[in-house]
């Protein structure tokens, strides 16, 4: 040990504090940032948000895409490219959870416990560093989806109205990851629990067929599902149609999401021991 | 009298309200302003939740403590002002470098950046991590991990520290060096609980000393006066060959006053009143013929202290959280 310091820095005077106001936003912040860091030292992370979304693109559009659309894969592509947005966005909430899991097995967040900041800001801080993720996996569908000739046919405005409810939607979707990742009790059983999830809800949805080739029973699930609604606005704001309808159900399905969610999560935080 | 740290009756039971681990079974425990409390005790003892529950990670099923004269439970946040907690896991960000996490905490603790910074090179210099700050928390050694650690918790100046196993898996050396530090803390006036599974670490630095075992405390006391109870040190002797066990038992028992116990391994281990005993037994040993492979003077183990005590050697192996 150096014990070179005349006043060691153990115990001096208490650090200035600062007004209680908007602290949890700036401490959601600087975890968000640690988050960050993290993705950064491993970019590894992000391969769900940027590979992953290529491949779904090329795989759906030449694989299925001829026998879905009769031969034209160009047509499915604008058809399908806001449905693995959708999907994208509920796989790529996954992540989240697990890192969560992972974390407070480690036990780091011991350590934010034991500091004073709202219980809450480790996971919102968490939900905000997704924030990025997110972006990321807009920019490469699009982007690639440029590449392999889809345009967007409404306005900019309306393309960035449409990047601003998928990650708007993914951002009151990942409470989810969130929950489960809080209950679950390792990382690999929060994959297989939210897989559970996604799986009937981004397949049976309007994501990759049109929903009247299917049965009453499942059309009547369709038709309440949120990636459905989601993905029925983003098509209206990037090549045309109904907006209004959908937009209204997505905004209500995000409200609900939050609704149950983040108090779900909150309350397993403060008994995950 | 002031205490900084006071806990009366704690309990606490995980999982299930009837067939679930009994943790705590009415714990009481006090630190004066300033002095270093030692928690001795196994695992499973209820060491860590005592702790968490003081720390305000966990509340208590009944029984009431205050930190700082704050009540853990009602105050919580207020407490969280005052205290830093150094996990018996090194719970620091491994893929963030030593600077970054430390500056994390004080961000989180209200400080501007540039504060921060300040407050993280000043801790990395004091813990001797200076060289290790860009580098991340994963290429350290798990002594630097552990200074690390130890440094986050002293980022907001607490004047309560909980130190839980702070050296358990360290060697020698390093845990010489954690003793330091935590001499140092005490010295700037701040009051430690420490918990620890050695009585030579809490004989070291505690000014008192509560001996847990499954969620009771069963002594507590003054290193001293403890060590008057469970005998002041403790000789033992292993014999080159076993067939001169009883020999030296006779022996052993004549010097000392006291009769040997045998523990298995064909040792003897025997309370002594002080370490003048020493020559005497060598060269008893010597004259009587018994050749040794082990001869050592030394503060009796956790053990020992718990068959001293309880009467039973103690075999709890399982942790309770």
């Amino acid at each position: 040990m150096t014990t070179t310091l005349e006043k060691s820095p153990l115990t001096a005077a208490p650090a200035a504090s600062t007004p209680p106001r908007l602290r949890l936003l700036r401490h959601s912040l600087v975890l968000a940032k640690r988050n960050l860091v993290k993705t950064w030292r491993t970019p590894e992370q992000l391969i769900d948000v940027t590979l992953q979304p290529i491949i779904f693109l090329i795989l759906f559009v030449y694989v299925f895409g001829g026998a879905i659309s009769h031969g034209s894969q160009h047509q499915y592509l604008e058809f399908v490219l806001p449905g693995l947005l959708g999907q994208g966005i509920a796989m790529g909430s996954v992540a989240l959870g697990q890192n969560l899991n992972a974390d407070i097995e480690k036990g780091l967040f011991d350590r934010f416990r034991s500091l004073p900041i709202a219980r809450s800001a480790p996971l919102v801080g968490a939900v905000f560093a997704d924030f990025f993720r997110y972006l990321t996996m807009c920019m490469i569908f699009i982007g690639f989806g440029y590449i392999l000739g889809y345009r967007i046919t409404t306005n900019p405005a309306s393309a960035v109205a449409a990047i601003a409810l998928t990650i708007g939607f993914a951002l009151s979707f990942c409470w989810i990851s969130v929950w489960v990742g809080l209950k679950a009790r390792t990382a690999g059983a929060v994959q297989g629990i939210m897989f559970l999830l996604i799986l009937p809800l981004s397949f049976g949805s309007s994501t990759f067929v049109k929903v009247d080739t299917m049965p009453g029973w499942l059309q009547a699930f369709v038709k309440v599902n949120p990636i459905t609604h989601l993905v029925g606005a983003v098509r209206g704001l990037m090549i045309g149609g109904p907006v209004t309808n959908p937009l209204i159900w997505t905004f209500g399905w995000m409200t609900g999401l939050l609704a149950v969610f983040v108090p779900l999560a909150l309350r397993a935080y403060k008994k995950r021991i | 009298m002031t205490y900084a740290i006071e806990a009366e009756g704690l309990t606490k039971r995980f999982g299930n309200a009837t067939t679930g681990t009994l943790a705590l079974d009415g714990i009481d425990l006090a630190a004066r302003e300033g002095t270093v409390l030692g928690v001795l005790g196994p695992n499973g003892a209820g060491k860590t939740t005592a702790v968490r529950i003081l720390a305000t990670l966990i509340k208590p099923d009944s029984g009431q403590a205050r930190v700082g004269g704050l009540d853990v439970v009602r105050q919580a946040e207020d407490v969280r002002r005052i205290i830093g907690l150094t996990g018996q896991y090194a719970s620091v960000d491994e893929d963030l470098t030593g600077t970054q996490n430390l500056v994390m905490i004080g961000q989180l603790l209200d400080m501007s950046a540039a504060q921060a910074r300040v407050r993280a090179a000043e801790l990395l210099e004091w813990f001797d991590l200076s060289e290790a700050a860009g580098r991340m928390a994963k290429t350290y050694s798990g002594g630097m991990r552990r200074r690390l650690d130890l440094a986050a918790s002293l980022v907001g100046r607490p004047s309560v520290i909980f130190l839980d196993e702070p050296t358990t898996g360290l060697d020698p050396a390093k845990r010489e060096d954690m003793w330091d530090v935590v001499r140092r803390l005490v010295d700037d006036g701040s009051t430690v609980l420490l918990t620890t599974q050695y009585l030579e670490e809490a004989d070291a630095l505690a000014d008192e000393i509560s001996v847990i075992d499954r969620g009771h405390v069963i002594a507590h006391d003054t290193p001293h006066g403890l060590k008057r109870v469970v005998g002041g040190q403790w000789l033992t002797i292993r014999p080159s060959d076993p067939a001169q066990l009883d020999a030296l038992t006779a022996l052993l028992a004549e010097i000392a006053g006291s009769r040997p116990q045998p523990d298995g391994r064909d040792t003897l281990t025997v309370s002594v009143e002080s370490d003048e005993i020493l020559p005497v037994a060598v060269a008893r040993l010597h004259s009587a013929g018994i050749r040794v492979d082990e001869l050592s003077l030394h503060l009796p183990s956790l053990d020992e202290v718990f068959f001293t005590l309880t009467g039973t050697r103690n075999t709890a192996e399982e942790s309770a959280a």
